[in-house]
């Protein structure tokens, strides 16, 4: 894979520096058959700081909640036959759905099967996300 | 999906309005209301132990004329056989009209809700909430105070897990000019969230203290708690807490002459009973209060307000 590159696929771009690791766990990206490339604490051109960065060389379907809740504002290009063909700026996602669960032990998602684990967007300013049936904060 | 109830916040102060005024039209006309809701049958599912509300809840239907399929002990039930709470509101809705349910787990009322075609009540999901009980209290405040401002409400004993508390502290935030006080031990406190996002949020007054003493002269409301033993994993913890204020006649002295003082029952020794014969105590109104406002709520989402003689 020519990280560089990519004929069609995704770059994930503009993530915080050290969260990309993070993202990559939480996308699944380790069962990819897939090239994926890592790259941390590359130098931004645009502000200067560092960031992370991911590179996928397949066309895969991403769950943007994922991005929204861990780094809000990083960006997602998708690549066709080597041509940026779209780029979305990803924010916070009103809702989360099976994305993480709640570690309160007295939620009845700790004891009932075949439930979604659904998170809401209570506090947009301080990024704090809700159990939908309890209400214990995301940690 | 029917209309369910599993918050306080599920219903509008208009709702809550109009709740209050088919109670007060029970309490004056009990007899238009006998077979309001004739060949209806609300299931009460309690998966956790309960006296007053399961039977507050079945003296509300039958008061209403409906009848009542009852789960009393989860370790009779399909429950115990690892039956989903999903499951057992599906095959419920087959056989009643309306669920009441109470399940020691947070967000169950939810998830019967989710999987149910009836209306489902929240009787009680662990710590979570419990808004019939905050709809007796309400109607309780009306009928003592004659309204819900300007209020100085006090809150005493656990605040922490107290379902009721964090209830009635978001039902209570919805109508102007009411100041709080949150008396509790250090351990038992308000969580930090509901100062946060209900109190500070909306702008209201709160001071903490843990001197129920000193603040019972400013108190229009007190609202007494039992420090729940089922809420603690370390018995040690709730031994140490259990007895941290008990309300008596001494400490009433100084407190207004039309105070009312509340308790979602049942106590402990939280209260006194030499409380029980002073003006100001309305715990067991409030009992009383809550059949009125289950039997207004079963009415309100089964539509049967109009069934009346």
């Amino acid at each position: 894979m020519n990280i560089d590159a990519i004929q069609n696929g995704i770059v994930i771009d503009h993530i915080t520096a050290g969260r990309g690791m993070r993202i990559y766990e939480l996308l699944g990206l380790d069962t990819l058959e897939a090239s994926v490339a890592i790259i941390k604490n590359a130098v931004s051109h645009r502000t200067g700081a560092k960031k992370d960065m991911i590179k996928i060389d397949s066309d895969i379907a991403i769950n943007f909640d994922v991005l929204g809740f861990v780094d809000p504002g990083v960006t997602v290009n998708i690549i066709r036959n080597g041509e940026l063909v779209e780029k979305r700026r990803i924010d916070m996602p009103q809702r989360l759905t099976n994305v993480i669960r709640c570690k309160n032990p007295r939620c009845i998602t700790s004891v009932e099967r075949s439930i979604e684990h659904v998170f809401k967007l209570t506090d947009p300013q301080n990024k704090v996300y809700r159990c939908l049936y309890c209400e214990t904060r995301a940690q | 999906m029917s209309r369910s109830v599993i918050d306080i916040l599920d219903l509008s102060t208009q709702e809550i309005e109009s709740l209050i005024q088919t109670a007060e039209d029970i309490i004056s006309h009990g007899d238009r209301y006998a077979h309001a809701c004739a060949g209806k049958k609300l299931a009460t599912l309690f998966f956790e132990p309960s006296t007053r509300t399961r039977l507050s809840f079945e003296a509300a239907m039958y008061e209403l004329g409906g009848n009542v399929l009852s789960v009393t002990d989860a370790a009779t039930s399909s429950a115990s056989k690892g039956e989903s709470v999903s499951d057992t509101a599906r095959t419920v809705s087959c056989y009643a009209d309306i669920i009441a349910m109470r399940h020691p787990k947070e967000g169950a009322a939810l998830v019967a809700a989710n999987n149910a075609s009836i209306p489902v009540i929240n009787a009680g999901d662990g710590g979570h909430c419990h808004p019939t009980q905050t709809l007796a209290d309400l109607l309780t405040i009306r009928r003592e105070k004659g309204s819900f401002s300007n209020l100085t409400i006090g809150l005493c004993g656990d605040l922490k897990f107290g379902r009721t508390v964090h209830s009635l502290i978001n039902a209570m935030a919805r109508y102007p000019g009411n100041r709080f006080v949150l008396i509790s031990p250090e351990e038992l406190k308000l969580p930090s969230y509901v100062k946060k996002d209900v109190l500070r949020e909306n702008g209201i007054p709160y001071t903490q203290t843990t001197s129920l003493e000193k603040a019972i002269p400013e108190l229009d409301v007190l609202y007494m708690t039992r420090v729940q033993r089922e809420r603690f994993f370390n018995e040690e913890d709730y031994l140490r807490l259990k007895d941290s204020y008990i309300l008596n006649m001494a400490k009433l002295k100084s407190a207004k002459p039309d105070l009312c003082v509340m308790h979602p029952l049942p106590r402990v020794n939280e209260i006194s009973t030499d409380v029980d014969g002073d003006s100001r105590a309305c715990y067991f109104k409030q009992v009383l209060n809550g059949k009125y406002m289950r039997m207004a709520l079963i009415m309100k989402l089964l539509g049967m307000e109009e069934n009346l003689a």
